[in-house]
């Protein structure tokens, strides 16, 4: 009797064993938090659209009626009065998420690719601090990374944002996560056929692990991106987008409006990346995890 | 002695003969290798001298004290001995990266398991939505300032305005000035942004599981969707379970660069100090070195243990 009441709800694909009940509440608690995520980064998009009235309308309101693009306009006015122009800063961030992010996965994937595929000793013991290494927080190194940059003159240089960037542990451990699993064979074919090590790599390595190289530059470009990276730079010239962004933000309730756009500008880069490489991602994330 | 070495009785050299061989062949094997080291080199040369050798040092210096200016100066356990019994705002700083972590960890973990289960049940398109929704925060960086907005500490911000014309208060609360505020704020906005890798990561753990798992799970009369989630689910993603735990332990316990634009640097009465505030104030501002790195070593060990505690609960998953 239950059993045939039960059946008369069930959508058509869904499996045996979930109950309506617990679909409803599901879906509640799904869509709370959604919004929960989704509203505040919602706001900024209506703040960044929002004419210099509507900002200071009492009570406030939560979504833009008149929307124009004056905060973003308000943005490169507001930057040309400073004496570094804001195409500087776009410039230096682009350069150095750029170069890091290229730089780490060519460095990574090389090193990964003999970790997972060569036989050699040492391997184990190298793989092993690696994987320690993935709980190094930046904080915990940024005193004697300080150190060892002003040593080797590094400071005031892209160079101390861009080099430890192209070494960091995660984009190396979910590399060779994914080379191992390259079947020998592939690579034997290349070799007998002549190929060269750094040749096997490029043409039959590389390829086949074309999700994995698309995780690791968007975890490579979210960390650039959003870089701040004061302090190692001194010279306003060559500070980061996201520092500026901080400097504007700082300015105070009549300047809201054009941190909401620099916001926006600056969450829309990523999301696109995300966007575009998502379906790579996940299926690369699939086979990332820690074996023991 | 002399009876314990008859009694085995080794031929002479015997194990320098066995040692010399080992390390010929290690030496060739290496020769061999060269191609292995010559890939690895670049990495490994950057890593060591950017990760590796930054926490040694860090180790060495928490010994010393050091200023930059001089050379450092031995003083064996005294930075520690200060932390512990001489540093109020230590211990306030570990009260709150303690309550930071102890909430923000699990709950940003477990939420993200959750909303990462649910969402995999979902169309593919649906799903590709979702995923975005809750991955958004975490790569949008900066946008967290927008919370500062929110809760704007005069009348045009969105919280007080609304507050003060719906009537339940007359004047603007200082939210970001009011120890009672601050905590309970600065919570809600770091979860709201850690969803992150874990979530990722447990999405394509969870498009992993196979599939025929389910339909012998029906079979064995399992009854309901957190049965099926505990016994079959969970620990066919283990990995995934433990590499979100890493990078959720990492950055729980590292919060500061998100809570300094809103709270201040340093907040109000030290009611958001975390370590790491309390590692950037000595390290950068006051330039004690040795002091800075005595308070980074702690809080690499604490994460160490923390993850070696988190494996070892994982490993019982599903049993």
């Amino acid at each position: 009797m239950e059993k045939t009441k039960r059946r008369k709800f069930r959508l058509k694909k869904q499996a045996p064993n979930r109950s309506l009940w617990g679909d409803g509440l599901m879906l509640l608690v799904l869509t709370i938090c959604g919004a929960f995520m989704v509203l505040p980064l919602v706001y900024a998009i209506c703040n960044a659209l929002k004419p210099l009235e509507e900002l200071f309308l009492f009570p406030p309101k939560f979504f833009v009626r008149n929307p124009n693009l004056n905060n973003f306009h308000d943005i490169f006015v507001l930057m040309s009065q400073s004496w570094v122009p804001f195409t500087r800063y776009i410039f230096n961030t682009v350069f150095i998420t750029l170069v890091g992010t290229l730089g780490h996965l060519l460095v990574a994937s090389l090193c990964a690719f003999a970790l997972a595929k060569h036989r050699f000793p040492g391997r184990n013991i190298i793989f092993g601090i690696i994987v320690t290494a993935l709980m190094f927080s930046s904080q915990v190194t940024a005193i004697p990374n300080y150190l060892i940059m002003s040593k080797l003159n590094w400071l005031d240089n892209y160079l101390s944002l861009i080099i430890p960037a192209i070494a960091a542990p995660l984009g190396l451990f979910l590399m060779k996560q994914f080379m191992e699993q390259i079947p020998n064979t592939l690579l034997e074919a290349a070799r007998i056929d002549g190929a060269g090590e750094f040749t096997t790599f490029l043409k039959i390595g590389m390829p086949n692990v074309k999700p994995a190289w698309l995780t690791l530059i968007i975890f490579s470009f979210q960390d650039l991106w959003n870089m701040q990276g004061s302090n190692y730079i001194y010279s306003e010239e060559l500070k980061t987008l996201p520092y500026a962004l901080s400097q504007i933000s700082s300015g105070g309730i009549a300047r809201a409006g054009a941190a909401s756009a620099v916001v926006v500008i600056m969450m829309s880069v990523p999301i696109i990346v995300f966007i575009i490489s998502q379906s790579s991602i996940i299926e690369t994330m699939a086979s990332s995890g820690i074996k023991e | 002695m002399k009876q314990a070495g008859q009694k085995v009785q080794p031929p002479k050299g015997y194990l320098k003969e066995y040692a010399k061989k080992k390390l010929k062949h290690l030496g060739k094997e290496i020769k061999r290798g060269k191609v292995s080291y010559l890939f690895i080199a670049p990495f490994c040369i950057l890593f060591t001298l950017f990760y590796l050798v930054p926490v040694i040092i860090s180790i060495g210096l928490s010994f010393t004290y050091y200023n930059v200016l001089e050379t450092p100066n031995f003083i064996g356990w005294q930075n520690y001995i200060n932390l512990f019994f001489a540093d109020d705002v230590f211990l306030t700083a570990v009260k709150n990266t303690f309550l930071f972590a102890v909430i923000t960890g699990p709950v940003g973990y477990f939420a993200a398991l959750f909303f990462a289960w649910i969402i995999n049940g979902f169309k593919p398109k649906l799903r590709a939505i979702l995923t975005l929704v809750f991955y958004a925060p975490t790569i949008s960086g900066q946008a967290f300032i927008v919370w500062g907005f929110f809760f704007s500490s005069d009348l045009y911000g969105f919280v007080n305005g609304w507050l003060m014309k719906l009537g339940i208060t007359s004047e603007p609360i200082l939210w970001f000035q009011n120890e009672k505020y601050i905590m309970p704020i600065l919570i809600v906005v770091v979860l709201w942004m850690s969803m992150g890798t874990g979530f990722l990561s447990f999405i394509a753990g969870l498009q992993n599981v196979d599939r025929s798992l389910y339909e012998a799970g029906y079979m064995d009369g399992i009854k309901n969707r957190w049965q099926e989630l505990w016994h079959i689910t969970l620990p066919s993603m283990k990995e995934q379970l433990m590499f979100g735990a890493v990078m959720t332990i990492t950055s729980s316990f590292a919060i500061h660069d998100k809570i300094a634009p809103l709270a201040g640097f340093p907040s109000v009465n030290y009611a958001a100090h975390t370590v790491v505030s309390h590692l950037i104030d000595y390290g950068t501002i006051r330039f004690e070195m040795g002091y800075a790195s005595a308070i980074a070593t702690l809080l690499f060990l604490v994460m160490i243990l923390c993850n070696k505690l988190v494996q070892r609960v994982l490993r019982k998953v599903g049993t």
